[in-house]
């Protein structure tokens, strides 16, 4: 079942002629993703190619989900334009919309959550590293691949994963593989303070999905995301669940790389959020090295 | 990105909200002129006060021994001296560090009579994704302090960011401070510029902190902004080129400003082990991991997605220009880029840098064999770590000597 997304998911990619867009599109193509529509304002029309494929693009997300009955999105629209982007493909009905872009002014994503109220999409990110439900082939091939995560170091399997990085994400996927142990599905769901789904959302799939057995949490510094998550998990959790938190080395008021990213006025600590994850019986990774160790501990 | 108080004010009178008369003076005589002038214009107090982008001014010390970095006085000829002793020396606050921070700009401003101290601030709530408006009867002290002490004197008020900030909003934090008659109405007027300030200006924080009633020119009560802090979205910085203007490249770290020049993300911190790292997740978890096998991260570091030759010549150089460092830890997770090409990279910077210190590099993902391989011939003494934890017990060993 996986969440979220299956490989049948139909895929289109706001943004797919830009350079950052396109390569992921082709890296997404080559893992057997179901793209089948790309949408550049302006180049409606033409066709992006690749290795056999010829994928048409068109000039709004309306047309290209009415043409070729696209669900889902993958934003990999600049900045200024991103929240924009978001917006459309939420008034064109689509199920997910999966907003890859770093540095989205925090202002725009106020607004576009706010516009969002009440309507059925679900938005993940900004700033994330996208969705792998992996496949049955080789290296996982043949899965649904949403963002930038490289496909290859998945594995089809009962692992959630769930994280607000994405090269902690690609770590803790790579330590269950390395293992043998299979992945549902893998969320990234972004680095900023306003984003679509959080932790919870996610955690609250995963729990009710029965191909999940069991979760990694990975949550940093800032915000109270993961608390709400633990808090949660503790009076509904029906799964083991192992976490990490990144940045109990950070000083205080210091973004660290993410816009979320920030111990400020004595919130959003790492030790905080460690001692939530605790009190809700989560495993806690003492390294970022132990987070597949800890949950296969656990089960 | 930070302001000075002086910045902050002139963007809050732009959206309407009342401050204090004010000059802004980089020299003494530009003080003295100042202050003759407030003096002119009714001002029986003024008050000097240090520009840097730290708080705790009025506590700090200057290194020259000069207590305050605000102070009261009363004449021109004061405000000249108080110029002098405090411009061009470095004031050393609660939240400088030791280092301090040299003094460069001061505001000469009109201190009113102040009657009564409140707290204001406009922020984003992370758990609603909407603006929030703060306001408490305590002000002039540390909010953080309030909130823990005393919760039930913070007043809180979200706002629908369609709608923005309503005038019953208004009156209702006007009730909940206290404020009758026309202070509810200035009150109210304020709140709805402050607010303003938030949004137009993008600013990821608006704090007035005090927010003060005092005794207007004509006798009658009046609400000002006497101190105001502004913090603003980075990420939004590209559509407002005048506070763009407001940055002050002197409050920020040389070696931070270097580093962003190559689009790395570089934080110094205290310790001895420096890090290199891909992605800002990683790089946080691979200080923390450094802390837990004993030792310290000297810096944090994220090279980003690419990490190419030039971003990590660069980012050598800037981490071995803090003569903390003791050794190197590059952790890479080379999902989609090819760690050969990242191995070449490091190999190159190492020549380039004539690196002496000990360098311990893991890398994982793409190609990675191959990646091993050309550190492994490339000659020079690096020691490869298999995971993370490996490479950072081993890095840690290197200062253990």
């Amino acid at each position: 079942m996986a969440i979220l997304v299956t490989p049948q998911t139909k895929l289109l990619v706001q943004g797919i002629t830009g350079e950052f867009g396109a390569r992921h599109a082709r890296l997404s193509l080559d893992y057997g993703t179901q793209l089948v529509a790309g949408v550049t304002p302006g180049k409606g029309g033409q066709f992006f190619e690749h290795g056999g494929h010829k994928v048409p693009i068109f000039d709004t997300v309306a047309d290209a989900v009415k043409q070729t009955g696209a669900t889902a999105s993958a934003v990999f629209v600049p900045p200024p334009f991103a929240a924009d982007a978001i917006l459309e493909g939420v008034d064109a009905g689509l199920d997910l919309v999966v907003a890859i872009t770093e540095g989205i002014p925090v202002r725009d994503m106020v607004r576009a959550r706010q516009a969002m109220t009440g309507s059925k999409t679900r938005l993940i990110g900004p700033n994330c590293p996208g969705i792998v439900t992996p496949g049955t082939g080789k290296d996982s091939h043949g899965g649904c691949r949403i963002g930038i995560a490289p496909g290859y170091i998945h594995k089809k399997g009962n692992i959630g994963v769930v994280s607000r990085s994405g090269t902690l994400t690609y770590e803790a996927v790579w330590q269950l593989t390395s293992r043998g142990v299979g992945q549902s599905t893998c969320v990234g769901i972004g680095g900023d303070p306003v984003n679509g789904t959080s932790h919870l959302d996610v955690i609250k799939l995963f729990m009710a999905d029965p191909e999940t057995k069991g979760i990694i949490m990975i949550g940093e510094i800032g915000g109270s995301a993961e608390e709400e998550a633990a808090e949660w998990i503790a009076k509904n959790g029906t799964k083991p669940v192992a976490g990490f938190i990144a940045g109990a080395t950070a000083p205080p008021g210091r973004r660290m790389g993410h816009a979320g990213a920030i111990v400020s006025g004595g919130k959003g600590t790492a030790e905080a959020k460690i001692s939530a994850f605790k009190a809700a019986g989560i495993g806690i990774a003492a390294t970022p090295s132990d987070m597949a160790d800890t949950l296969l501990k656990m089960m | 990105m930070n302001i000075h108080e002086y910045q902050a004010k002139q963007l809050l009178k732009q959206y309407g909200v009342a401050v204090p008369d004010g000059e802004v003076c980089k020299t003494p005589a530009e003080a003295l002129a100042a202050a003759e002038k407030l003096i002119a214009g009714g001002q029986k107090m003024l008050v000097v006060k240090s520009q840097i982008h730290a708080g705790g001014r009025g506590k700090g010390t200057f290194k020259s021994g000069f207590k305050g970095g605000v102070k009261l006085c009363k004449t021109a000829a004061e405000a000249h001296d108080l110029a002098k002793a405090m411009l061009g020396n470095v004031l050393v606050t609660k939240q400088t560090g030791p280092d301090g921070r040299l003094v460069s700009t001061l505001l000469v401003a009109g201190a009113p009579n102040i009657k009564k101290e409140l707290y204001l601030a406009v922020l984003l709530d992370r758990a609603t994704s909407r603006p929030l408006v703060m306001a408490s009867t305590e002000g002039g002290v540390d909010i953080e302090e309030v909130a823990e002490k005393t919760p039930e004197k913070i007043v809180k008020e979200q706002i629908d960011p369609a709608l923005g900030f309503q005038p019953w909003q208004g009156r209702k934090i006007a009730a909940a401070l206290g404020l009758k008659g026309d202070l509810a109405n200035q009150c109210g007027k304020l709140l709805a510029g402050v607010y303003k300030t938030w949004w137009e200006a993008d600013a990821s924080m608006v704090e007035i902190n005090p927010l003060c009633i005092i005794e207007g020119a004509d006798g009658k009560d009046q609400l000002v902004a006497v101190d105001a802090k502004i913090g603003l979205d980075d990420n939004a910085l590209y559509r407002h080129k005048d506070i763009q203007a407001m940055r002050d490249l002197a409050e920020e770290s040389p070696l931070e400003i270097e580093a962003s020049k190559f689009n790395l993300n570089y934080i110094k911190l205290d310790g001895s082990i420096a890090c290199l790292v891909n992605g800002a997740g990683l790089a946080m978890a691979t200080m923390d991991i450094i802390q837990h096998y004993g030792a310290s991260p000297a810096n944090f570091l994220d090279v980003g997605g690419g990490a190419s030759k030039d971003q990590v010549t660069a980012a050598f150089k800037i981490i071995l220009s803090d003569p903390a460092v003791k050794a190197i830890f590059v952790n890479i997770f080379g999902g989609i880029m090819d760690c050969n090409v990242i191995a070449t990279g490091i190999v190159a910077a190492v020549k380039e840098t004539g690196l002496t210190l000990p360098l311990v590099v893991r890398l994982e993902g793409n190609n990675v064999i191959a990646g091993k391989k050309t550190l492994a011939e490339s000659g020079l003494t690096i020691i490869s770590g298999d995971s993370m934890a490996d490479a950072a017990q081993k890095a840690v060993k290197t200062i253990a000597k």
